[in-house]
C-alpha cells in the first residue's frame, strides 16, 4: 500500500492538469500583469519600458481618475460595512432563533445572490428608467413629481443609484454565512445563559457574537475586497458615467484595456486592485487580532 | 422565541416579511412585465398580473434576440467548466489526501491561495495568450479560465469530503490487486458523489453568471453567453421592455429552478467555500 502510494510518477500524473491549470491561468499571470505595468503597451507591437511612470501617472492624473474610483469603491466598502453587514447580522441572528418559518425566510433571502448581476442590473435599469421606471412612476403618484430624477443620469444621484443594488444584492450572503456561525453556537451555552437570566439581548452580545467572531472577520474582508472589485452591476447601470461619476477600479481597468489600447496601464490598475485586496485582507485580520 | 413578548414578535415578523418583499419583489416584476405589452408595463398595468399574456414576447427573444442560441452557449461552457473542473480537482485532491509525499500540505496552501485571488488578476495576460494561441473567440476561451478559477473551491471541497473515506477501503482494495488507478476510479470516485454535485452546483452557477471574462474574451455574436447575450438583447430593445423581461427570465429560470429544489445544498456549497477559505 504505501508502495503503491509513494509512487513519484503517480504523484505527478496526479497533480499535473491542476498545476497547469492554477499556474497557468492563476498565478503566472499575476507576474506578467506586474512585468507589463512597467511597460507602455498597446497590446500588440512592441512594449517600451518606462520603469514606474504607469503608477506615478495613475495616481496623479486627473484624467485617469483613479483616485476618484478608488474612493468610491471605498465608500461602497464603508457602506457596506457599516449598513450591509448590520442588516445581515440582525436577519441571521433573528433566522437563528428557530424561528416559525425560518428556512423560507432564509432562501429567499438567498435568492438575489444566485441571479446573474447582468439580470438585476437590467431590472434596476427598469426600476431606474426616468420615463416609466417604477420608483419616479411610485413617485408621481404620490404627488412627489419633483423628488423624480434621472438618477442614473444625474452626476448628483448616479452613485447612490448604482451603490443601493449592489448592496442589496448581497445582504443574503452575508446573512447566510453569519446563520451558518450562529447555528453552530452549542446550545448548551445559550442555556446556561438562560438560566442565569440573561435576556435575549445580553445572550446575543456575551455569547454568539464572540463565538461568531471568525465568521464576522470573513464576512467583513468580504465586503471589502467585493467592493474594491466591484464591476458587473455597475458596467450594466452606468458603465463608470455620467462624467465618471460612477467609475471603480475595475470599470477603469476594462476602459483601459479595451477602449483606448493601454494595457500597460491597464495592469497597473490590475496590480493595485491585487495588492489593495490583499492589503485590506491583511489588516482587517491584524485589527481582529489586535481586538482580542 | 419562548421569551419575547407577543408584541416584538409581531414586529419582528413584519420587519422580516417586509424583508421578504424587497426579494421578492423585482423577481415577480421581472416575471409579469416579460409577458405585458409595453402600454400595460407603461402604466396601465405597472405592478399587477397580466391582462393579456404576451407569450410573442418570449418567442421575440428567442428567435430575434436569439437567446435560444447564448442559452445553448452558456450550457455548453458550463457543463465542460463542470467536468473539467471535476476530473482535474478529484485527481489533485486524490494526490493531496491519499498519495504520500513531503510537500502535500505545503502545496493544498497553494492551491488555496485561490480563493483570494480576484480574476482582474489575470485578465490581460490570459486575453493576451489566448489571443496568441488564436483561442479568443472560441468557447475555450471561457472553459480553460472559468475551470482554473473554480479549481480552489473545488478542492477544498473535495478534500473534506475524500478525508472521509475510510483508508482500510484503500487498503483492502490494494490487497485485492487493484493499482492506483483502480482504487481511484472504483473506490474513491464513487463515493465522491456528494461533493460531486456541491462542486457542479458551485461551479455552475460562478459560470452561468459571470460577464467579465465572457465580455472580454467572446466578441463573435454567436458565441455569446447569456449575461453578454441579455446586455446586446437591451441594448437591441430600447423601447420595447416585455422581450427583455422575456430574456431576463429565460437567463434566470434554470438557476432558480435548481435552486427551489436544492436550496440546502446550494447554501451549505456557498458557505463551505467562503468559511473554510
Amino acid at each position: 500500500m504505501k508502495k503503491l502510494y509513494s509512487n513519484k510518477l503517480h504523484i505527478l500524473i496526479f497533480l499535473l492538469p491542476a498545476l497547469l491549470l492554477f499556474c497557468g491561468v492563476l498565478i503566472a499571470p499575476i507576474g506578467a500583469s506586474a512585468y507589463f505595468s512597467f511597460f507602455d503597451w498597446s497590446g500588440f507591437g512592441a512594449k517600451t519600458f518606462i520603469g514606474f511612470s504607469n503608477y506615478k501617472e495613475l495616481f496623479t492624473s486627473n484624467a485617469i481618475g483613479f483616485l476618484k474610483a478608488l474612493r468610491n469603491s471605498l465608500l461602497l466598502a464603508l457602506l457596506s460595512v457599516f449598513l450591509q453587514l448590520p442588516l445581515a447580522l440582525a436577519l441571521a441572528l433573528t433566522l437563528g432563533k428557530k424561528i416559525k418559518g425560518e428556512r423560507t425566510f432564509l432562501s429567499v433571502y438567498f435568492m438575489p445572490v444566485l441571479i446573474s448581476t447582468v439580470v438585476i442590473g437590467q431590472l434596476w435599469l427598469k426600476i431606474y428608467n426616468p420615463d416609466y421606471g417604477i420608483l419616479n412612476v411610485f413617485l408621481r403618484s404620490i404627488g412627489r413629481e419633483d423628488w423624480a430624477q434621472i438618477w442614473l443620469g444625474n452626476k448628483k444621484t448616479a452613485l447612490g443609484a448604482v451603490f443601493v443594488p449592489t448592496l442589496w444584492q448581497y445582504v443574503g450572503y452575508h446573512m447566510l454565512l453569519l446563520y451558518a456561525g450562529v447555528k453552530s453556537v452549542p446550545q448548551e451555552l445559550r442555556e446556561a445563559a438562560m438560566l442565569d437570566g440573561a435576556t435575549d439581548g445580553q445572550v446575543n452580545r456575551y455569547i454568539v457574537l464572540p463565538y461568531i467572531k471568525p465568521i464576522i472577520r470573513i464576512s467583513v474582508i468580504f465586503a471589502v475586497t467585493g467592493s474594491l472589485k466591484s464591476f458587473d452591476l455597475i458596467y450594466v447601470l452606468t458603465n463608470g458615467g455620467p462624467l465618471h461619476a460612477t467609475e471603480v477600479p475595475s470599470t477603469l481597468m476594462i476602459n483601459m484595456l479595451f477602449l483606448r489600447n493601454r494595457y500597460g496601464m491597464g495592469s497597473t490598475i490590475a496590480v493595485m486592485l491585487i495588492i489593495l485586496c490583499f492589503g485590506f485582507a491583511l489588516l482587517i485580520s491584524a485589527i481582529f487580532k489586535e481586538e482580542d | 422565541m419562548r421569551n419575547i413578548s407577543k408584541g416584538r414578535q409581531i414586529v419582528i415578523y413584519i420587519g422580516l416579511i417586509l424583508w421578504m418583499l424587497v426579494n421578492l419583489f423585482p423577481v415577480y416584476w421581472m416575471f409579469t412585465f416579460s409577458l405585458k405589452s409595453n402600454p400595460e408595463i407603461f402604466g396601465e398595468n405597472i405592478i399587477g398580473l397580466p391582462r393579456e399574456w404576451l407569450w410573442s414576447n418570449y418567442s421575440s427573444a428567442l428567435n430575434t434576440g436569439k437567446m435560444g442560441v447564448y442559452f445553448l452557449n452558456s450550457a455548453i461552457v458550463a457543463i465542460a467548466t463542470i467536468l473539467i473542473t471535476l476530473v482535474v480537482a478529484l485527481m489533485a485532491t486524490f494526490a493531496l489526501t491519499r498519495l504520500i509525499w513531503k510537500q502535500r500540505k505545503t502545496l493544498n496552501k497553494f492551491f488555496m491561495l485561490g480563493l483570494t485571488i480576484p480574476i482582474h488578476a489575470s485578465i490581460v495576460p490570459v486575453y493576451v495568450t489566448l489571443s496568441r494561441l488564436h483561442l479568443l473567440n472560441t468557447y475555450w476561451a471561457l472553459i480553460i479560465p472559468y475551470s482554473a478559477f473554480s479549481l480552489s473551491m473545488a478542492i477544498l471541497v473535495c478534500t473534506g469530503f475524500m478525508n472521509e473515506i475510510p483508508r482500510e477501503l484503500d487498503e483492502s482494495a490494494c490487497i485485492d490487486g487493484c493499482s492506483v488507478w483502480g482504487i481511484f476510479l472504483r473506490i474513491i470516485v464513487p463515493l465522491m458523489k456528494p461533493a460531486v454535485a456541491t462542486v457542479g452546483i458551485y461551479t455552475f452557477l460562478q459560470c452561468w453568471n459571470e460577464l467579465m471574462f465572457a465580455n472580454v474574451f467572446i466578441s463573435k455574436s454567436s458565441l455569446r453567453t447569456l449575461p453578454v447575450g441579455v446586455q446586446a438583447l437591451s441594448g437591441q430593445y430600447t423601447t420595447e421592455w416585455g422581450p427583455i423581461g422575456a430574456a431576463l427570465v429565460l437567463a434566470t429560470f434554470p438557476t432558480l429552478f435548481i435552486y427551489i429544489f436544492l436550496s440546502k445544498k446550494i447554501q451549505d456549497s456557498f458557505v463551505a467555500g467562503a468559511v473554510k477559505g
